[in-house]
């Protein structure tokens, strides 16, 4: 069946080939390359504006590439052959593939009309079809899994920001997808509401989910993932296995983006008790 | 007070007046919204030719009177063989033109949805017509409302102007009377009173299904 998406056989769950993308004149990607087996936990790390997001982004097909392309499991996204020629893809058949792609955004982006309960059945009842009594028991199964059962039945405006962020987490795993993304899903959200968010997904880690984790928790990136790519105006220019890559960073432009986190953090740690969610703004 | 009770006599023909002017208003409101609301959604497609013929059709109809569109539909169409009788030539003359006001209120609704919110829809695998009907539209409901709202009562009453193609509504009716009787003082004021019987009740609704579509809104 991949044959006539023109692709390999799927030894890779997510790959990306020579992948770039134009915002006007600025290259925001630039001729990436990347392959993801299905379990692994890839962290991409970066400074601001180095594309990360954008790389998640195009994997879910939320921007064109300009050039290159995204495979899923064998299967270009966005693009299929047709008579020898790549075609571009129906809104259609692209919803299709992203039905196995899960993604958590920086900002929630939670359906504020529907209570929690609702936000995570939404994709299988409407999308997948199942009826509501089919689709409640996973549901709040895992509103339960991310700590969330008792607040099944409240609107995303009366959750925390660490709530919300948990809710859409289960709002994706509701459809079961094989690959989940998470665009800095933690960014957004004050210091002390972090942890409950990561821990979930850690468990979500140890469960074998193929996870794509843009991040500026080092800290998380180190004990989750398998593998770290540090990005730099549009391209990967380090990878490699957590410990060795924050232990003894080789590359210049690892070393200089990690001094310049960790004196972040040094300075935040040494900053006297003030720090309110004013002070925890970026 | 025997022309109060002359009036009272004709209450059934002013009633019966007002029921045109209740079908002008319903039909127009449904074309207007249906024009309105397919013209928003589309205005989202990729098409640059389907965007530009919106925009020219919004600005146009805008630009012209309403009264205007109504002889152009009821008179000017017989030049090419279409004929419409003067109720279905309101109806469809006050849903053009009101598709094109409410062209605007849809798009201004829609944008008024975060795009994230798409994005997620989208990343459930919605394609992005069902992620506007499922998703974005509940939600522009919100700012959608009190202008529809305030579209369908100026409807109600701009309904009068079909009296001027024969439309048999209420104003028409009252007219015709007006002319028999010479009562003018009193079945105008009856009239007016019937016009904000109908208006108020619209107000209300529209408050109501404020109420309703503000779930789980900060």
């Amino acid at each position: 069946m991949s044959d006539a998406n023109g692709a390999d056989a799927p030894a890779y769950l997510v790959q990306v080939s020579g992948l770039s993308k134009r915002f006007g004149e600025t290259y925001v990607l630039s001729d990436v390359d990347l392959a993801v087996t299905a379990g692994e936990k890839v962290a991409i790390i970066g400074p601001s504006g180095s594309g990360k997001t954008t790389l998640l982004r195009c994997v879910a097909h939320l921007e064109r590439p300009t050039a290159g392309h995204v495979a899923i499991a064998g299967q270009r996204i966005g693009e299929k052959l047709v008579n020898g020629r790549w075609r571009e893809m129906s809104d259609r058949e692209i919803a299709q593939i992203r039905t196995g792609i899960g993604m958590v955004f920086q900002r929630f982006n939670l359906f504020p009309h529907l209570t929690a309960l609702e936000n995570v059945m939404l994709g299988p009842t409407r999308v997948l079809k199942q009826s509501r009594a089919e689709a409640e028991p996973l549901a709040r199964e895992l509103l339960r899994k991310v700590g969330l059962a008792h607040k099944a039945a409240d609107y995303p405006e009366r959750l925390s920001g660490g709530q919300q962020q948990r809710v859409a987490i289960a709002r994706s795993l509701a459809m079961q997808p094989r690959l989940m993304l998470f665009d800095e899903a933690t960014s957004a959200l004050d210091p002390e509401l972090i942890g409950e968010v990561l821990s979930v997904m850690r468990t979500l880690a140890q469960d074998g989910m193929t996870m794509l984790i843009v991040t500026h928790e080092m800290q998380f990136a180190e004990d989750v993932a398998d593998r770290v790519i540090v990005m730099d105006h549009g391209r990967i220019v380090d990878e490699g296995p957590p410990h060795e890559l924050f232990r003894s960073p080789s590359h210049p432009r690892t070393q200089a983006f990690l001094r310049a986190v960790v004196d972040r953090q040094t300075m935040s740690d040494a900053a006297p008790e003030t720090s309110g969610p004013e002070a925890a703004a970026p | 007070m025997n022309a109060w009770l002359t009036v009272w006599g004709l209450l059934p023909v002013l009633l019966i007046g007002a029921i045109t002017t209740v079908q002008v208003t319903a039909g127009g409101f449904v074309v207007a919204v249906l024009i309105g609301l397919g013209c928003a959604i589309m205005q989202n497609f990729r098409s640059r030719l389907l965007r530009a013929v919106i925009a020219v059709y919004v600005d146009v109809f805008r630009a012209v009177p309403v009264l205007t569109q109504l002889f152009i539909i009821y008179f000017g169409l017989t030049e090419i063989g279409i004929r419409l009788d003067p109720v279905p030539s309101a109806i469809v003359g006050f849903g053009i033109n009101g598709g094109a006001y409410l062209t605007e209120v849809f798009r201004a609704g829609i944008e008024s949805v975060h795009q994230g919110q798409l994005e997620a829809a989208q990343m459930l695998g919605m394609t992005r017509l069902r992620a506007m009907r499922i998703i974005i539209l509940p939600q522009a409901m919100r700012v959608v409302l009190p202008p529809l709202g305030n579209f369908a009562i100026g409807l109600l009453k701009d309904t009068a102007l079909a009296s001027a193609v024969a439309a048999p509504e209420l104003m028409f009716r009252a007219r015709n009377l007006v002319d028999r009787t010479f009562l003018s003082t009193q079945i105008y004021a009856v009239t007016a009173v019937i016009y904000l019987a109908m208006s108020l009740p619209l107000g209300h609704l529209t408050r109501r299904a404020e109420a309703r579509v503000a779930r789980g809104r900060r």
